[in-house]
C-alpha cells in the first residue's frame, strides 16, 4: 500500500520536502514506519523526541497505519 | 468523535496579529468572578542569543483538534469553567508580537490560575507547532534536538 506522510519543521527540513510517499507492507505500524524513516533518513534519529500523528491524534507504536490515514511525522513541537 | 467543542469555547489559529481583547472578551462569562489570561510574546534573546524574528509553523487540523482536546482536559479537570480562549499564531512574528493568548473564566480566581497554566503548559507539550528561532548569524528549531 502506498502512504502519504506529511513533513512539519525540522522533520521537512531533514527531509527536504513537505510529504513524502511511500510503499509500506499490508499492516505497517506507526512504528515501524518510524524504523522505516529513521533509517532512510538518519538525521531523524538525532531529533529529541519524533511522533506519529494518525487523523490528527498522536499514534501509539501499534497502530495499523491505512492508505487513506492522514499521516504526520511529529518533530518536538515548540508552540506557545 | 466530533471535533464540535463541549462547551463554550474560542479556538483559533491564526496568520494575522491576535486580537487580545478580542480573546478576552470571548473568556468572559456572567457566572465567573475571574478571567485569567496568559499572553505569550515573542523574546529578543534566548540563551544568550539575540533573536531576530521568530517563525512559527502549524500543522493546522492536528493543531486545532490538539487545541480543542487540551481545552477538553481542562475542562474535565476544572469542571467550574465557564469559558475557554486559546488564539495561537503562526508565520513570522517580530519581537514583541503575541504569539499565543489563553483565556479562561471561571467563578472564583483560584481555579482560573490554575485552569489557565495548566492549558498553557499542555499545549506547549502535544500541540503540533514548531518554532525556529532566526538570530543574526542562523536559525534554530526549537528544543528539536536532546
Amino acid at each position: 500500500m502506498d502512504l502519504t506522510v506529511s513533513l512539519f519543521g525540522i522533520a521537512r527540513e531533514i527531509v527536504g520536502q513537505s510529504s513524502l510517499t511511500l510503499t509500506a507492507p499490508a499492516g505497517q505500524s506507526a512504528a515501524g514506519l518510524l524504523a522505516e524513516l529513521r533509517t532512510a533518513y538518519p538525521a531523524l534519529a538525532s531529533l529529541r523526541s519524533l511522533a506519529v500523528a494518525v487523523n490528527n491524534e498522536y499514534a501509539a507504536a501499534d497502530v495499523e497505519l491505512h492508505e487513506r490515514d492522514e499521516i504526520a511525522l511529529i518533530p518536538p513541537v515548540s508552540g506557545g | 468523535m466530533t471535533d464540535q467543542p463541549s462547551f463554550p469555547m474560542l479556538i483559533d489559529l491564526t496568520d494575522q496579529p491576535i486580537d487580545v481583547a478580542a480573546v478576552l472578551h470571548a473568556a468572559e462569562s456572567d457566572e465567573a468572578g475571574a478571567v485569567n489570561a496568559f499572553i505569550g510574546t515573542v523574546r529578543n534573546r534566548s540563551e544568550g542569543r539575540r533573536v531576530v524574528r521568530l517563525h512559527y509553523e502549524a500543522y493546522p487540523p492536528m493543531a486545532l483538534h490538539q487545541l480543542r482536546r487540551v481545552a477538553e482536559m481542562a475542562l474535565e479537570k476544572w469542571p467550574m469553567l465557564r469559558q475557554v480562549a486559546v488564539s495561537h499564531r503562526h508565520g513570522t512574528l517580530e519581537i514583541g508580537d503575541v504569539a499565543v493568548v489563553v483565556a479562561v473564566s471561571t467563578p472564583h480566581r483560584a481555579d482560573s490560575f490554575a485552569a489557565c497554566e495548566y492549558i498553557i503548559d499542555t499545549l506547549k507539550e502535544v500541540v503540533p507547532i514548531w518554532k525556529k528561532e532566526e538570530y543574526e548569524d542562523g536559525t534554530v528549531w526549537v528544543a528539536a534536538h536532546p
